[in-house]
């Protein structure tokens, strides 16, 4: 199923608030999830977990790696559903 | 000891649970759920913490942590606050000097199973990657050590339903070995499971008294019929004496003797003579020293099984009667069962019921022992029943017994500050 990319922002960030406890618009698209957001691998590793369950896609390991930001993340999750 | 916390089945904190207990509460209740009907439990009752732990720890911290650790958190956090040793982490206590121990009778169990669901019902895929650091039985220990800075040592004593008394045992014995000025030392226990429930019911060691729950833990009763399961968690401070007296700290008590010893008899139930139980007990007065000869109150470990209770009361009083140099003398010391009340928190009963023998010497009064409609000719004691009981003036120490599965017994002297 096609997700609209702000739908995915928006559920996206709430897994990442949900995870870390950042206030909601400390969450925006150009952040770096390990410099900005300060988001450790195990951490990051539950979001992805999160992520691809709500918006039932995979996301290989893999491909983690190169999810620099929150907006490379949630075009990843747009491209895997379209 | 200069700091206590717990949460518990009768108060999410040290002052109500002990309120509750004095006012006799009892807090257990049938569960709301339908597990007795689906899985066919003989037990559909328990006591479940009054104040749930998400009602105190922040979001990030009730997903990071299982249960049992979620509940050490809250205890260690309000013993550490009571002690007064300042802003988390460290405070005013050099790092390197404190240490933790937090024990665990069974450890991340709701974790565990929720991920085998997960693994089994929807692939490995679906684990969340701190499944292991939170099933662990060392989860409470670390998040501790964590939360409050530990650097000499995070420690998890296991040993069933005496992981709670172990965790004062082996902090004593950090303190008293040179290895640690402070030690915060506890059990937590978050294990009501339809997989606990009827395991301990197979082993005919839960009371199935399904018509009158509230009731049903019935310590040294002739109607008692096995032990009501519990969870929570409870934390001490202990400190050195050179520690607490430099800092002016306020003292609760003096952890004065601490005892240990292990039957080598059977996995499940204790050794009939009581004789690995009195061990533990002797050991832990002749630690205490001149403090044995004044022993003025027990909190037995007394879980309401219709074989245990009897052996304890019986090694009670062979304690005591050296102790305190007669038969007669033993046979006046007022026991106190709260289980009655809390039910059994298993991992975490030695440490909360080693507060209340800590409270009773504070307040000079013993907590009752309620539900007993008729006691148990066979125990000999000076049972506590119904309503609490005025301890004398003056110097004074309690003992306080835990014991578990596996045959260990730990046994705690408490002097009176």
């Amino acid at each position: 199923m096609a997700h609209e990319a702000n739908d995915v922002f928006d559920g996206l960030k709430e897994i990442i608030v949900d995870e870390t406890g950042l206030a909601d618009d400390a969450v925006t698209g150009e952040k770096s999830f390990s410099d900005d957001l300060l988001i450790d691998s195990l951490s990051m590793m539950t979001i992805v977990t999160l992520a691809e369950d709500k918006f039932g896609v995979e996301i290989p390991d893999d491909a983690v790696k190169d999810l620099a930001t929150v907006q490379d993340a949630v075009d990843f999750i747009v491209g895997a559903s379209a | 000891m200069t700091g206590l916390g717990a949460t518990t089945p009768l108060g999410g904190d040290v002052p109500s649970t002990w309120a509750a207990l004095l006012a006799g509460v009892s807090s257990v209740h049938t569960l709301d759920n339908t597990w007795a009907e689906d899985y066919g439990l003989t037990c559909d009752f328990a006591a479940t913490l009054k104040t749930a732990a998400a009602a105190v720890l922040t979001r990030q911290e009730v997903r990071r942590a299982d249960p049992s650790a979620q509940y050490a958190l809250v205890a260690a956090r309000e013993a550490w606050a009571d002690a007064g040793l300042g802003p988390r982490p460290g405070g005013v206590v050099d790092p390197e000097r404190l240490a933790v121990v937090m024990g665990s009778g069974i450890g991340g169990i709701q974790t565990m199973l929720d991920a085998w669901d997960t693994v089994r019902e929807r692939g490995a895929r679906r684990l969340m990657p701190l499944t292991v650091p939170m099933l662990m039985p060392n989860s409470a220990s670390a998040q501790v050590g964590i939360d409050l800075g530990a650097r000499a040592g995070a420690h998890a004593t296991v040993s069933a339903c005496a992981s709670g008394a172990e965790a004062l045992v082996l902090g004593a014995r950090l303190i008293r070995a040179g290895f640690a000025d402070v030690v915060v030392a506890g059990g937590a226990e978050a294990a009501i499971h339809p997989l606990t429930l009827g395991s301990f019911g197979k082993m005919q060691a839960l009371s199935t008294r399904r018509e009158a729950p509230e009731t049903a833990s019935r310590p040294y009763c002739v109607t008692r019929d096995g032990f009501v399961m519990g969870e929570g968690a409870g934390a001490l401070v202990l400190e050195s004496a050179e520690h607490a007296q430099a800092r002016g700290a306020r003292i609760w008590a003096w952890l004065v003797g601490a005892g240990s010893a292990s039957d080598a008899y059977d996995v499940a139930p204790p050794d009939p003579s009581g004789q690995g139980q009195l061990r533990a007990m002797r050991q832990a007065l002749a630690e205490a020293g001149p403090a044995a000869a004044r022993v003025a109150h027990v909190n037995a470990h007394a879980t309401a099984t219709p074989a245990g209770d009897g052996i304890e009361a019986r090694a009670i009083v062979d304690a005591l009667a050296e102790a305190l140099g007669s038969r007669e003398a033993a046979l006046q010391v007022p026991v106190s069962a709260t289980k009655s009340m809390t039910g059994h928190l298993l991992g975490a009963a030695g440490a909360v019921e080693s507060i209340f023998a800590v409270l009773a010497l504070r307040d000079r009064l013993a907590p009752p022992t309620t539900n007993i409609v008729e006691l148990d000719p066979a125990i000999e004691c000076s049972v506590v029943r119904d309503s609490p009981r005025p301890l004398p003036a003056g110097p004074i120490a309690a003992l306080n017994n835990a014991f578990g599965f596996g045959g260990h017994n730990m046994a705690l002297v408490f002097d009176s500050a």
